[in-house]
This record gives structure tokens, C-alpha cells and sequence, in this order.
């Protein structure tokens, strides 16, 4: 096979000088395009912006006043409330996914093909088309009568089932050898066993991948908690982003700071898992 | 579905191993038949709790007139047919789908032009690769508030001196009724183009290399290998990435709220950002559940024609 067949543009690492100077062309437009936005983020959160004019990417005398500012208007609350919501909703959505992926890999039912088709049919009800219905839902869960309103836990409930984290489980645990799990039943082990110690600790990539998207997903989250915060002490920071840029004493600047902390952690744990990222994206949108 | 309800539970022989049929021999070898619904349970019941009985009070609501504390009353189609014919609605409605389909095609089109570029290069700069990627990992919030400042209207705004460059300018933006929604596209398609390479990326190291040798042995130019070769074995990536990016698009929420919240003047008010305000501000609960239920009926039907007419294809 020639170099030349290789890709769809026949564009390969080659020493051409044309194809240098397209490679470069082309990297540079990406990393502008798409990382010069960013870049004016970042550096504007270390740069005295007054006004929304002075956004820029080249710092100018950086300080840290910003954060300063940004800390005094009780971003660090938002914050921890942002990681708390983003913390114990992980948390559920794993092990909800990895219990409903067991059953669904390892075992044969009646009405196991109907419990399938409800839960891809959640994937098309989010929160946007529920979201006015979820007001009244948390605000009286029916039968155990509770108020999730204005609470944590209200942002953190709606999203413990997600149809993705399940369904990428269930394809990963299919995998795992029959004969392993044959053996430990031979030699005694109950079901809860099998699943805890036999089966999950196989499905570690997957759960790389359930727990980076679960992650990001959360994080993300604006509608709900938007529709749950009854006053600004259960406000995520996403949610307070508004809020600050709404106050007439806050700068741009400050704006930026809270934004950059707003961010972090997700780009933090996709640079981190990168692989797991990777992963995930060819499993959820290739596959279905 | 083959699995008939009727099928006698194997709770009657627990653990033993006996050899039988297909199917049953299969649960019972996983142990008692209630087994399965209680890994199943907590997924089951939060489903219920959190997509199916609100799904279910939505289409009711939509049905009456809410009142809380006065108890609803039936009103039928009445609210179908408000919403309906509401200007504002209709107006919400169009911008939606200009919107949707703007983002989706714009989203689709860079990413796929970027994937070609980009394709058998990575070794080197997969750092610039990924920091392409970081427009799709940072929160929507943090997307609307930083473009809502470069799209400062002033010539001064950080967009004004990016397109002043090009002799261009200054635009007011999301402040001007006449671009505010091509902007907020705009951002959609820096959100979206990324992940869209990503993907097509993924499509195009799984097409038969022999394909494009072939190609070249028999002297097809670079543009009619692409329409020849390419095009058709990314058909089911442009599928799945066209139904993902329209339902998405079609129930955009948060870049709206933020970036102009439907303004100026209405110029840019979303089918979501009216519902919202329908719901939340004017209390018109079931109103704005009517716009909700039409909205799922839109992304499901555009769901099964895409579904459909793949299958077609195929077939």
C-alpha cells in the first residue's frame, strides 16, 4: 500500500514542503480558532477588565485581584456546591449504571427487551422537554412526599439513571467471559459476589469511560439546577456566572476569573482521561 | 418483543443446573428470577421518578388549565391550539429549526472539512488536537459568558477587532436583531465542530484503506475519491451526528438564555426559552406543557425519519 492511500485527502506525514506548510497553516487555524477563545479567558481572568473591551490574550501586569473579588462574592460556595452536586451524582450514576448493566449483560429475563426499550426511550425526554413537569415532581416526589426544591439533592436525583452510562456497561460487561463467572458460582460465591469482585473489577476501562462522560455531563448541568435553586445558597457556579455578570460592581475580569474555575475541573478530567474520552465518543455515537 | 410476559418465572428450581432450553436454562443458571429487577431497581425507579412520570404530567397538564391550589380543570386542545397559533410561538418556532439546522450543518461541515486536514497527522500535535477539543468539555455557562463578551458591539470588542481584520465591522452581534441568531450559531458551531471531528475522525480510520488504493489504481482524482469513497462510508457518522446535533439543537436552552434570553426583540426567542418563560415566569403551566409535548413529538419524528430513511439505504 502507497503512503499516498492512506487517508481520504491522501495527506500524509511527509516531508514535502507543501504539505508542511499545510500542516502548519491548518494547526495554527485550529489552535487559534478554537483555543484562542479560551487563551482570552484565561489571561483576562489575571488581567485588570474593567470593561468588556479590554478582553484580550496578552496579559498585561497579571494579579490575582480578580479572584480576590470573585472569592468575597462567594464563589467558593458555588463552587463546593458544584462539587458536591457533581461528587454524590457521580457517584450514584456509577453505581446505578454498573448494578442495571449487570443485569442486563449477564442475565436472560421476561420483559427484558421492554425494560431496553424504556430506557433508550429516556434518552429522548432530557431535561429541557421534562423540565417544567420536574418542578412539580421535586417539589413532591409522589409517594414518599418529599420537597427537593431549592436542595442539592434535587439536582442530584434526576440525573443517578443516565441511558448512555447504562448502555455502555452493558455492552462492556457482555464481554466478560462466561466460564469466569461459571467458576465462581462452582466454587460457591453468591450473586452479589460475582458482581463485586468477578465481573466490575474486569470492566474497569468502561468505568473510566462511564465516570469521564458522567463527569462532564454533570458539571454541565445549567436547566436543572437552574429549575431547582429556589435562592443563590443552592447555586452551582455555572449558575452564578450569571448572577455575578449581572451585578453592576462586578468587572468583566472577575466574570473571567469565576468562569476559568467554572472550567477547570472538566478540562482537567478530560486531559487526564483522555483515553477513556476517546473511548466513549466512539462507543456512544458510532454504536448508537 | 420475542420475550413473552407470560413466561413462567424459574424461581421453581433455583440453582440447580439442569440442561433444557435455550432461554431458560440461561436464567436460571443466573439464579432467582427476581434477581434481575433488583440490580435493575434503582435505575428502574429513578427512570420512573425523573423521565417517565414527568413525561407522563407533562401530556397532561397540556390537557388542562393548572391552577395550584385550585385544582386543574379539562381544557382539551385549548392550549394546543393557543400555542399554535400564537405569533410568538410560531416566530420561536422558526428560529428554533433556523438555529438547529444552522448549528448542525455549520457544526457538520467544519468538523468534516477539519477531519480530512487533520486525518493521519497525529502523532506529533495530538496536544493541538486536543486543544481543539476543549470548547466541547467546558460547560455551556462558561461558552455563553465568554462569547457574550467578545461579542462586545463596540468596535472595540474583541469579535469587532477579529473581524475588522477582514475589512469587516463592527457588528452589533447579539445585540443586533439582524445577526443575534447567525452569532449564537456561531458559538453553537465552535461548541459543536470539535466534537463533530472528533467523530468523523473515528469514520474515517475505519474506512478500508484497499478502497482508496483501489481508487488511485484506477486514476480517480483526490475530489472523486472523497465523493466516491469517503462520502459513502461515512453515511452512518453524518446519520448519527445529524439526529444528535438536531435534537440537541432543536431543544438549545442555555446559550440562548444566557447569550440574549430571546432578545433583542424576540429575534433570537427559542421554543425552550419561550417554555421557560411560559412555565416559570408566567406560570402558564399548561401552555408552556403543550409547547413541551409538540417539542418531543418534533425530535421523535425527526429521530424515525433519519432511522427510516438509513434503513432504507441500506436495505
Amino acid at each position: 500500500m502507497s503512503a499516498a492511500t492512506e487517508t481520504a485527502l491522501g495527506l500524509t506525514e511527509s516531508k514535502g514542503l507543501g504539505s508542511r506548510i499545510l500542516k502548519f497553516v491548518v494547526y495554527t487555524g485550529l489552535f487559534v480558532v478554537f483555543g484562542g477563545p479560551l487563551l482570552a479567558l484565561l489571561v483576562s481572568s489575571f488581567n485588570h477588565v474593567s470593561d468588556p473591551t479590554q478582553l484580550s490574550v496578552f496579559p498585561k501586569s497579571p494579579t490575582l485581584d480578580n479572584f480576590k473579588i470573585a472569592f468575597d462574592q462567594g464563589v467558593l460556595k458555588y463552587l463546593m456546591n458544584s462539587f458536591f452536586v457533581v461528587g454524590f451524582g457521580l457517584l450514584l450514576q456509577v453505581a446505578v449504571s454498573v448494578l442495571a448493566g449487570y443485569a442486563l449483560a449477564r442475565k436472560v429475563f421476561p420483559m427484558m427487551t421492554l425494560v431496553m426499550v424504556a430506557i433508550l426511550a429516556t434518552m429522548m425526554l432530557p431535561e429541557e422537554i421534562l423540565a417544567l413537569p420536574l418542578t412539580l415532581v421535586l417539589a413532591d416526589l409522589p409517594l414518599v412526599h418529599l420537597n427537593l426544591m431549592g436542595t442539592l439533592a434535587g439536582m442530584i436525583v434526576p440525573l443517578g439513571a443516565w441511558a448512555f452510562s447504562i448502555l455502555v456497561m452493558t455492552e462492556f460487561m457482555k464481554d466478560v467471559p462466561r466460564e469466569l463467572e461459571e467458576a465462581a458460582r462452582i466454587d460457591g460465591a453468591g450473586e452479589f459476589r460475582i458482581f463485586a469482585q468477578i465481573i466490575l473489577p474486569l470492566c474497569k476501562p468502561a468505568l473510566g469511560v462511564i465516570g469521564v462522560f458522567g463527569f462532564t455531563m454533570i458539571w454541565d448541568q445549567y436547566l436543572l439546577p437552574l429549575l431547582v435553586a429556589t435562592d443563590s445558597s443552592a447555586y452551582t457556579l455555572p449558575l452564578a456566572l450569571r448572577t455575578l455578570r449581572i451585578d453592576p460592581l462586578v468587572t468583566p475580569g472577575v466574570v473571567m476569573a469565576a468562569s476559568l474555575l467554572a472550567l477547570l475541573p472538566s478540562v482537567l478530567v478530560f486531559l487526564f482521561f483522555q483515553r477513556s474520552f476517546a473511548r466513549g465518543l466512539t462507543a456512544g455515537a458510532l454504536k448508537g | 418483543m420475542t420475550v413473552k410476559e407470560a413466561a413462567p418465572p424459574s424461581a421453581a428450581a433455583p440453582g440447580v443446573q439442569r440442561r433444557g432450553s435455550g432461554a431458560r436454562v440461561k436464567a436460571r443458571r443466573g439464579g432467582r428470577w427476581w434477581i434481575p429487577w433488583l440490580f435493575l431497581a434503582p435505575a428502574l425507579i429513578l427512570f420512573l421518578y425523573f423521565k417517565f412520570i414527568p413525561m407522563a404530567q407533562a401530556v397532561s397538564m397540556s390537557v388542562q388549565e393548572v391552577r395550584p391550589y385550585l385544582g386543574n380543570t379539562w381544557v382539551g386542545t385549548a392550549n394546543y391550539s393557543e400555542i399554535l397559533s400564537s405569533e410568538s410561538f410560531r416566530s420561536a418556532t422558526w428560529n428554533t429549526i433556523v438555529l438547529a439546522v444552522g448549528q448542525t450543518f455549520g457544526a457538520m461541515a467544519l468538523g468534516f472539512t477539519l477531519a480530512l486536514l487533520v486525518e493521519g497527522q497525529t502523532r506529533k500535535l495530538s496536544f493541538i488536537r486536543s486543544a481543539a477539543f476543549l470548547p466541547v468539555v467546558v460547560p455551556m455557562a462558561v461558552v455563553a459568558e465568554l462569547w457574550r463578551i467578545m461579542y462586545h458591539p463596540t468596535s472595540d470588542g474583541l469579535m469587532n477587532q477579529v473581524i475588522a481584520l477582514a475589512g469587516l465591522g463592527p457588528s452589533g452581534f447579539i445585540n443586533d436583531p439582524d445577526t443575534s441568531l447567525a452569532s449564537i450559531a456561531v458559538t453553537g458551531i465552535w461548541r459543536g465542530a470539535p466534537y463533530d471531528m472528533m467523530i468523523f475522525l473515528a469514520g474515517l480510520a475505519g474506512i478500508d484503506r484497499g478502497l482508496y488504493e483501489a481508487a488511485t489504481v484506477d486514476g480517480a482524482s483526490t475530489k472523486q475519491r472523497i465523493l466516491h469513497v469517503t462520502l459513502p462510508g461515512l453515511r452512518p457518522v453524518f446519520a448519527i451526528l445529524f439526529v444528535l446535533a438536531a435534537v440537541r439543537g432543536f431543544r438549545s436552552f442555555t446559550e440562548v438564555f444566557l447569550l440574549t434570553n430571546g432578545g433583542p426583540n424576540g429575534s433570537t426567542e427559542v421554543v425552550m426559552t419561550l417554555i421557560y418563560k411560559l412555565g416559570l415566569e408566567q406560570n402558564r403551566l399548561g401552555v408552556g406543557s403543550a409547547g413541551a409535548v409538540l417539542l418531543f413529538v418534533a425530535t421523535l419524528v425527526l429521530t424515525i425519519c433519519v432511522q427510516l430513511l438509513r434503513k432504507g439505504r441500506s436495505a
